[in-house]
């Protein structure tokens, strides 16, 4: 029955904690004794023959008292999950204030993302800022775009009606380090730059009509943030118009992190993360849009003709198998789920097609829902592994009918230089080591 | 509410005591509702007063000013001033050089300002070198700059980086003629200022080099189109791809992210993998693997192991003098990291690791890449032993 197992996976991959875990624990136990029942061996202990002793024998948990109420008045996650963190990625940024930190995608379910495990993305370090003292300026570029300049606090912005929407934010050069070769081992680092959350706070229209804004010429807003790199991002009105774009100070729950924009950011869908501005301290109403230095110098594309596409901003279709991903040992043969994010900064995800073959046959995959607009959707499919390699892709469509490309169809057009917006089909090869690999394939 | 009158109504036809009471109910529910009605109706002939009535306040002239400072690309918002290259020159050498180097070369940590562009792509108005195939190692600010707004706004709103919004008008004209200097695009003797900055303007190398004819902004207010430019395969059998491996990490990176089998969950369907050396094969590995397939620390590790180092930890001030010579604290900070990573880092780094002592001082003599990041370490010109010394000190817990 030993055969069932992978047998060079534990011994190199594994350490021996892990391996003695996983020899205790249940699979390796039940394995052993079945094994053991069918040859009657003579050798088995009455203790494994009995049963397996996490049952038999009684744990301290459910023979003492517990801890009590509040004893954490700030709940945290177990002390054996601590192999969650979001991480920066070695040799991609050279400062900690002007760096990003990847979420770990591999080990997270549904398609909320813990707050705590919110990627990060800071161009000039983050704040912690006395919401009390902060404040939202709305102003026009000049007077005839706007009747009333105004100023609110946040008590008043938490009184107007609120409304909250989940949705995703990727960053446009999440899998930037992918688009000519494999740079990455994990899909914490191809594509952890990406996260989604229930965001709570009003529509920008409000405040703008509040205002009187005369959106017929204005066109462009100027989103601006109060931090020491004042970010600053335009953004199209027809988003703002359908009550899309949201002034919020809500994530799942409680209010942002400070490493999120605490206490307001602006909320975007489906565009890139730079324009969701944090620290939210000025709206400006305008007729031009404004090349700021994240829409000049950054955040642009470099096309094969030497021109650098300017205001590109919508995170288009897209998905990723997060288990079994690179990086990862998968410990047995038989029956295992591949599930995956997918998303679309134009919609809703329409289908998600898997591939075990490198994209030779495709199986349309479940999507678990909820399935809404411009956010992460689950999706899952049954493998059953028989140990032979094989290359795993996922492949998401949305409701517009676009449908996720290739890295070398994208690289047609855009050649390999353009570093935002790779929403490539992503490979996995599981070998027999039961190893997942980062592979490019073509 | 309809509907927990429904419920009520059916659970009432069992009794018909109830059923009277629940049709009174529903009848009073019904005639309310419709005074509801009345009411948003009256509100709604209301609409052209303020809906949120105390909720926000005029913006004062002063506020707006104070917050109100970006510059479009039609010079909207650019205040009054001037700056000479000359003076430039000076708030360079004193606030951004350290980062952006003397010439605009930048340290590691930052990419290059200026560089990349010639004369001819003054008269252009498209940079060269952003051809594939140009001899170009790295994309400079200047390369890209299409609108000078963008560079005056930006230096003004957020720079020095960790001083921002501390340089006056005239000193961000200034440095930003500089920079023009800097890429041959003013002469020494320029004076920037508000009135000619338009005819720079139209000098900048890259001014033509924008397209927003894509389908990545919404709608169409930028001339883009909807359709997006790639589309994806919708075959779902037989489909003819070619599914050779082209591309995986090399087997010498493996830890390059740390130990992996730290960073999934230990349970479920996989665990991460294990990326760290097992300790017990190094040294077979050194002897076995051939040097030019070995990473350039390993390989002096296992061609020119130190024999001579003195036993007993050194302090901080015998091996002092080394890191001084070598400049090694330029780069390396003794627990903040600069352009490499902190010394504490490293030892705490490798002060486990099974052959420490000849890796570290390997790494010190040899240099290196990747490890803590792209920047490169240069090979250092010291003696085996100083280097020796050096990762004696930081694995023995940097002794003062």
């Amino acid at each position: 029955m030993r055969n069932r197992f992978i047998q060079r996976a534990p011994e190199n991959f594994l350490s021996a904690e892990q391996i003695n875990q996983i020899k205790a624990g249940r699979r390796g136990f039940l394995a052993s004794a079945f094994s053991v029942a069918a040859a009657a061996a003579a050798s088995v202990t009455q203790a494994q023959a009995a049963g397996d002793p996490n049952i038999l024998n009684l744990p301290a948990h459910t023979k003492g008292l517990g801890q009590p109420v509040a004893s954490r008045p700030y709940g945290l996650p177990s002390a054996f999950e601590k192999n969650l963190q979001r991480r920066e990625s070695p040799g991609l940024t050279r400062v900690g204030a002007a760096s990003v930190s990847f979420a770990p995608l591999q080990s997270l379910f549904g398609i909320i993302t813990p707050s705590g495990l919110h990627f990060e993305r800071h161009h000039q370090g983050w704040w912690d800022i006395d919401p009390s003292k902060h404040r939202l300026m709305v102003n026009g570029s000049d007077d005839s775009l706007i009747k009333r300049p105004m100023v609110f606090d946040m008590d008043e912005i938490m009184r107007l009606p609120s409304v909250s929407r989940m949705c995703f934010i990727e960053c446009g050069a999440n899998t930037a380090m992918e688009w000519n070769n494999t740079a990455v081992p994990t899909v914490q680092y191809t594509h952890g730059m990406l996260s989604c959350s229930e965001f709570t706070g009003l529509p920008l229209i409000t405040l703008l009509e509040m205002c009187g804004a005369d959106l017929k010429r204005g066109k462009f807003i100027l989103a601006e943030g109060a931090d020491g790199s004042g970010m600053t991002r335009t953004i199209p009105v027809s988003l703002i118009q359908s009550g899309e774009v949201l002034v919020a100070y809500g994530q799942n729950g409680e209010m942002l992190r400070p490493e999120n924009g605490y206490p307001l950011r602006l909320i975007v869908p489906g565009i890139q993360g730079v324009s969701w501005i944090k620290y939210l301290r000025r709206i400006e109403v305008g007729d031009k849009p404004y090349a700021a230095k994240d829409e000049t110098l950054h955040y642009i594309d470099l096309l094969p003709d030497g021109t650098h596409r300017q205001y590109s901003g919508i995170q288009e279709v897209k998905s990723v198998i997060t288990s079994p991903s690179g990086g990862q040992v998968v410990l047995q043969k038989g029956f295992h789920s591949i599930t995956g994010l997918a998303w679309s900064g134009r919609g809703k995800v329409k289908r998600v097609d898997v591939s075990i073959d490198a994209g030779r046959n495709w199986k349309t995959a479940r999507l678990e829902g909820p399935v809404l607009a411009k956010c992460l959707t689950r999706f899952n499919t049954d493998l059953v592994w028989d140990g032979k390699p094989v290359i795993l892709q996922s492949r998401a469509v949305d409701d517009t009918g676009h449908i996720q490309p290739t890295v070398q169809a994208l690289r047609a057009v855009r050649g390999g230089r353009s570093i935002y917006h790779n929403n490539a089909i992503q490979s996995w090869l599981l070998g027999e080591s039961g190893e997942v690999k980062n592979v490019q394939v073509g | 509410m309809f509907k927990w009158v429904e419920n009520l109504h059916r659970r009432g036809a069992e009794n018909a005591e109830l059923r009277r009471i629940s049709q009174k109910a529903f009848k009073r529910f019904f005639s309310a509702v419709l005074c509801v009605l009345c009411a948003s109706a009256v509100e709604t002939s209301y609409a052209q007063t303020p809906k949120y009535q105390n909720i926000g306040r005029a913006a004062t002239p002063q506020e707006i000013k104070a917050w109100d400072i970006d510059v479009r690309p039609d010079f909207k918002g650019l205040p009054k001033g001037q700056g000479s290259v000359q003076q430039g020159e000076v708030v360079w050498e004193a606030q951004c050089a350290s980062c952006h180097g003397h010439f605009g070369e930048s340290s590691e940590v930052f990419t290059p300002i200026a560089g990349g562009t010639t004369p001819e792509d003054m008269k252009t108005g498209r940079v060269k070198s952003l051809l594939l195939g140009a001899n170009q190692p790295q994309r400079t600010t200047v390369m890209k700059l299409s609108t000078l707004s963008t560079l005056w706004d930006y230096i003004n709103r957020a720079m020095p980086w960790n001083a921002p919004k501390s340089l006056s008008v005239d000193e961000v004209y200034a440095s930003t003629a500089y920079i023009l200097h800097l890429s041959n695009v003013l002469p020494a003797d320029f004076v920037l200022s508000d009135s000619n900055i338009r005819q720079v303007q139209a000098r900048l190398p890259n001014r033509g080099g924008m397209t927003t004819a894509h389908s990545l902004w919404p709608g169409k207010d930028l001339g883009g189109s909807i359709k997006p430019d790639v589309q994806g395969s919708s075959c779902m059998n037989n489909c003819a791809v070619q599914t050779a491996v082209l591309s995986s990490l090399p087997e010498h990176a493996r830890d390059a992210h740390g130990n992996l089998a730290e960073q999934s969950r230990a349970l479920g369907a996989s665990r991460g993998l294990e990326t760290l050396e097992p300790k017990a094969l190094k040294t077979a590995q050194n002897s076995q693997n051939s040097a030019s397939n070995m990473p350039l620390a390993q390989s002096v590790r296992s061609q020119q192991a130190p024999e001579n180092i003195a036993d007993g930890v050194p302090t901080l001030a015998q091996i002092k003098p080394v890191l001084d010579k070598n400049a090694c604290l330029v780069c390396h900070g003794m627990s903040t990291p600069l352009v490499g990573p902190s010394l504490k880092d490293i030892a705490g780094r490798y002060k486990t690791h099974g052959d420490a002592l000849n890796l570290i001082s390997g790494k010190i003599k040899q240099g290196g890449q990747g490890v803590w990041g792209a920047i490169p370490m240069p090979a250092q010109a010291l003696s085996l032993d100083e280097a020796a010394q050096v990762a004696k000190w930081l694995i023995g817990g940097m002794p003062p």
